[in-house]
């Protein structure tokens, strides 16, 4: 059941933004995207802009797409075998699938956090975070600040600024979440992909998250994948509802402001979602 | 309010104790006859004691547990004496021949045996002069070498399998890998000669003997590598492309550190293959008396070299030096398979 | 709601796609410099392993070849070898013949103790003694042949000395366990018992393996259905594994078959052809070349050569069939390999 004192912040916080003038962070534009495993069609022309400034939530039940559709984002898809996509993905205007992007550049300007926490585990903390800069020869000297600067990030410098040396895999799950925010956000990315970054942490570590998502969103330009309505009432201000019906790929029903998928969905499935009926 | 009990654990299994007995007893009985029997009859040995002693045992046992508990369970208990007894087999070699080595090699662990060569040591010598310190030298350059040449090959092959191998390539690249687990060691050897000593002229020596044991040793480094290989998760893989990292340098930045512990429990376990062989150094690297520190030139000893030669020499102060030589290299042998082991342990606990 | 006008955003209209099927696009994978070099240093790497083989056969043939010459069919028929003599005269049917007598003596011992090794190991013992024994396992195949040569020659061999006297005595009906010569001790029974005891491991091992991966919902089937122990490993895990074990056995096959330093040790060599396996004497095909190798003449080393050809191709076709039979029963299972 989505909560109305929920919706009534969001609108507040939607009326000071206004249309968020100085926000920096990439825009993302999907046009007519489709993908498959092997010749089995999983998702099928997805129209869908994704705005700097702004928090853009992929919701949906489980199945429909919508980690797929995030691979397509960060071509992440492609590295299994067989997969395939079709349609096209503009970053600034630049097709990232064109013979004028790799996918290693493209990944340094649209990074991604995952559902498990997967930080290195023979690298310390402070590694952890420099790993990215490492990974792609991006050459830094004030590592030491960026340690500090993405860990601040991230929400999790006042923890771990004395033990930046001990290995990364010591840390509790909702640690070592945050460590993988910091670490994608010490490349610096124009655009950040989550897919279900909670959905393995206990309610404290969710809640520092989604503060550290509202706080990075005039820099970079955040696209989260999640189960919980609650949370992307919270996070998000636009939204993309995937749905896939039997042996059919998934498509995005509706899309628009949080505010009104929520609160005056235009297509009746989209109501039913919103307000558990299903899913 | 009374507090609720905690639960009690129950046994399943209950030890037999009158069946132990019935089987002791059967036993015995078993021994005293066949004591009795080989008493008063020609027959003698301590084979012959154990099996007619087995026998008797087996057939009294047998009676005893078809009147006690009948056929059907008799049956699954004669099966499992059976099948235990034999079981033993195997491992009461292993005791017989480390406890041989040893009292048979002590003897020869002088002072010198680690200190001189055999270069100026006449037949009669005793063991006391004259050693093996040419030897270790030599095995430890030839180990050394084929070490420095199958290392590298069979970790990047391993890569290639784990990370760029299409799935096709891959079966038939491990096939092959497989077909050269199974060379037999003498035909390495031969291999090696025929290549570097004959067609290309080098003669005997060190680097040669080095080459026919990498030959040796690359399937095994290969194979355990993949495996190791295989148990990075996906995940960490996932997480260095995602951060803008080409492939190559996801893999020596991200994987091989992380497989790095059971990567080295893939050389130790080639060294420990390797370590023993003699039939390949037989035609490549031939022995010799003195010492060569240059594995590049002339004729180099090593361990079983030295073991091999002196142990059918009938004179009893060289094969002393031999079963010393074996005992040093047994001894080689289990410490490398227990780094091993335990490397592997170490690797079980961090990637769970 | 929020203020402003109306936003492209807030009215998506879904474009009708009609029947429009979606296409997929060939992406080109554009591979920087250092990753291509990369991917074909490690390419190069795996490929090398067959080149490698390669050279082996090429070269073994090549340098076999001026003794078939010289022999032509009779290298596989003549037993004597005397390539020194005019004309020379020599064949490895003796040693093929050791070969595999000495090889068959030490399946036929080896693979009984092996399965019912692997059996108590897998399924009589609780986990950690299991592990501990396993352990054990490793290690008898970790100790090198030439330490099983030296211990079955001087531990052994006076040991089945007796056995073999009694065969003599009590089986002599039996062709092959009379004998004449009255010369016991250092026979192809011997080096088989002492093959045998090396290949037991190998054996064992592989049939632990596929044992374990017997599907457990069979095995406890048979269990409650009231079987006992045994019926549930006569009827459910042998024959399941059985593949598996016969593979496990070709594979110590081709290691008994190619094993030179232990024979070569224990048997007093010797080239005839009898089928009396405790008469002193025999030979195999690694342990001649073992042997004579150091003292050849150059139409010996040839011939050895060649004899080193036919051990290589007779190895590689046991072990493949081998490992052909053991994968074929991984994948009957429904698990993984």
């Amino acid at each position: 059941m989505t909560d109305m004192s929920e919706i009534a912040s969001l609108e507040a916080r939607l009326a000071v933004a206004g249309d968020v003038p100085g926000a920096s962070g990439g825009r993302l534009e999907a046009r007519d995207v489709s993908a498959w495993f092997g010749k089995r069609l999983v998702l099928a022309n997805v129209d869908l802009t994704m705005e700097p400034g702004h928090v853009t939530a992929l919701i949906g039940p489980s199945g429909c797409g919508k980690s797929t559709f995030l691979r397509t984002l960060n071509r992440m898809h492609e590295l299994v075998h067989g997969a395939a996509i079709g349609g096209e993905i503009f970053l600034d205007g630049v097709d990232i699938y064109g013979p004028a992007a790799s996918p290693a550049t493209t990944r340094r300007r649209i990074g991604m956090v995952f559902q498990k926490p997967n930080p290195f585990p023979t690298m310390s903390i402070a590694d952890n975070v420099l790993s990215g800069l490492k990974l792609s020869r991006i050459k830094r000297t004030d590592a030491g600040d960026i340690v500090e600067r993405s860990l601040t990030r991230a929400g999790l410098w006042r923890e771990v600024k004395d033990r930046l040396k001990t290995p990364g895999g010591d840390l509790s799950g909702g640690q070592q979440q945050r460590l993988c925010i910091a670490r994608a956000l010490a490349i610096e990315p124009e655009v950040l992909l989550m897919d279900e970054p909670c959905s393995a942490l206990d309610p404290g570590s969710t809640r520092r998250v989604e503060e550290t998502i509202e706080e990075i969103s005039h820099q970079v330009t955040v696209v989260i994948v999640t189960h919980n309505m609650q949370q992307a009432l919270r996070v998000s201000d636009r939204c993309a509802f995937f749905l896939a019906d039997e042996n059919e790929p998934g498509r995005i029903v509706e899309a628009g402001s949080t505010t009104q998928l929520f609160t005056n969905p235009r297509d009746s499935r989209t109501e039913d979602y919103v307000n558990g009926r299903f899913g | 309010m009374t507090a609720i009990a905690s639960p009690e654990r129950r046994a399943t299994r209950h030890l037999d104790v009158a069946g132990l007995a019935q089987a002791g007893a059967c036993a015995l009985m078993a021994v005293v006859v066949t004591a009795l029997l080989f008493a008063i009859s020609p027959l003698d040995g301590t084979l012959g004691f154990g099996l007619v002693a087995y026998a008797l045992f087996l057939t009294a046992y047998a009676g005893v547990l078809t009147l006690t508990i009948g056929p059907l369970k008799r049956n699954d208990c004669l099966a499992t004496v059976i099948i235990a007894s034999v079981a033993l087999l195997t491992f009461v070699p292993l005791v017989l021949i480390l406890g041989f080595v040893v009292l048979k090699g002590v003897p020869g662990l002088t002072n010198a045996f680690f200190t001189q060569t055999m270069e100026t040591v006449g037949p009669l010598d005793p063991p006391d002069v004259g050693g093996a310190r040419h030897a270790i030298v030599g095995t430890l350059q030839q180990v050394g070498i084929a070490v420095l040449i199958s290392v590298p090959f069979g970790v990047l092959t391993a890569v290639f399998l784990s990370e760029f191998a299409g799935r096709r390539v891959a079966r038939v690249i491990r096939f092959l890998v497989d077909a050269m687990s199974g060379i037999p060691s003498i035909v390495a050897g031969l291999f090696i000669y025929t290549l570097f000593v004959l067609r290309l002229g080098h003669g005997f020596s060190g680097l040669n003997a080095g080459l026919a044991l990498s030959v040796l040793m690359l399937p095994t480094v290969t194979r355990t590598a993949e495996e190791v290989l295989a148990l990075v998760p996906g995940s960490l893989r996932e997480a260095a492309l995602a951060l803008g990292a080409p492939d190559w340098r996801m893999v020596v930045r991200v994987v091989l550190p992380t497989a790095r512990t059971g990567l080295i429990t893939a050389v130790v376990l080639g060294v420990a293959r390797v370590a023993g062989e003699t039939a390949p150094l037989l035609m490549t690297a031939l022995g010799s008396d003195g010492m060569n520190t240059n594995p590049f030139e002339g004729q180099q000893s090593s361990l079983p070299l030295f073991v091999f030669k002196l142990i059918r020499n009938p004179l009893e102060g060289q094969v002393t030096r031999a079963w010393a030589g074996a005992l040093v290299l047994i001894a080689i042998v289990l410490v490398l398979f227990t780094v091993a082991r335990l490397a592997a342990a170490r690797l079980r606990r961090e990637t769970r | 709601m929020s203020g402003g006008g109306a936003r492209a955003f807030d009215v998506v209209e879904l474009r009708d796609r009609g029947s429009a099927q979606p296409e997929p696009r060939v992406i080109h994978q554009s591979h920087t410099t250092p990753d291509r070099a990369f991917r074909a240093l490690t390419a190069a790497a795996g490929w090398a392993t067959l080149v490698v083989l390669a050279l082996i056969a090429l070269f073994l043939v090549n340098e076999a070849r001026p003794a078939v010459e010289v022999a032509g069919w009779d290298f596989l028929k003549v037993w004597e070898w005397q390539p020194g003599n005019e004309p020379p005269a020599f064949g490895i049917a003796a040693v093929l013949y050791g070969t595999v007598v000495i090889a068959t003596i030490a399946i036929v011992l080896a693979v009984p103790v092996a399965v019912a090794t692997a059996l108590f190991v897998s399924e009589y013992l609780p986990r950690r003694i299991s592990r501990t024994l396993t352990t054990l396992i490793d290690l008898l195949a970790a100790i090198p042949s030439l330490i099983y040569g030296m211990w079955g020659l001087f531990f052994l061999v006076p040991k089945l000395a007796g056995l073999e006297r009694w065969l003599d005595a009590h089986l002599g009906f039996v062709p092959i366990f009379d004998n004449e010569t009255g010369l016991f001790g250092r026979s192809m029974f011997d080096a088989g018992v002492v093959l045998a005891l090396m290949i037991i491991p190998i054996i064992a091992t592989v049939s632990r393996e596929v044992m374990s991966q017997t599907p457990r919902v069979l095995c406890e089937a048979a269990l409650a259905l009231g079987g006992t122990r045994l019926g549930m490993i006569r009827k459910v895990i042998l024959p399941f594994s059985r593949p598996g074990i016969i593979g496990g056995s070709m594979l110590g096959l081709g290691r008994a078959l190619g094993e030179t330093i232990a024979v070569a040790l224990v048997l007093s060599v010797d080239f005839r052809i009898f089928p009396e396996i405790t008469q002193t004497g025999g030979s195999t095909v690694a342990a001649l070349i073992a042997n004579n190798f150091g003292e050849a003449g150059e139409l010996e080393r040839h011939a050895l050569i060649a004899a080193g050809l036919a051990l290589f191709v007779i190895t590689l076709v046991v072990n493949m069939v081998a490992r052909l039979i053991v994968s074929k029963a991984a994948k009957g299972s429904e698990f993984d390999r």
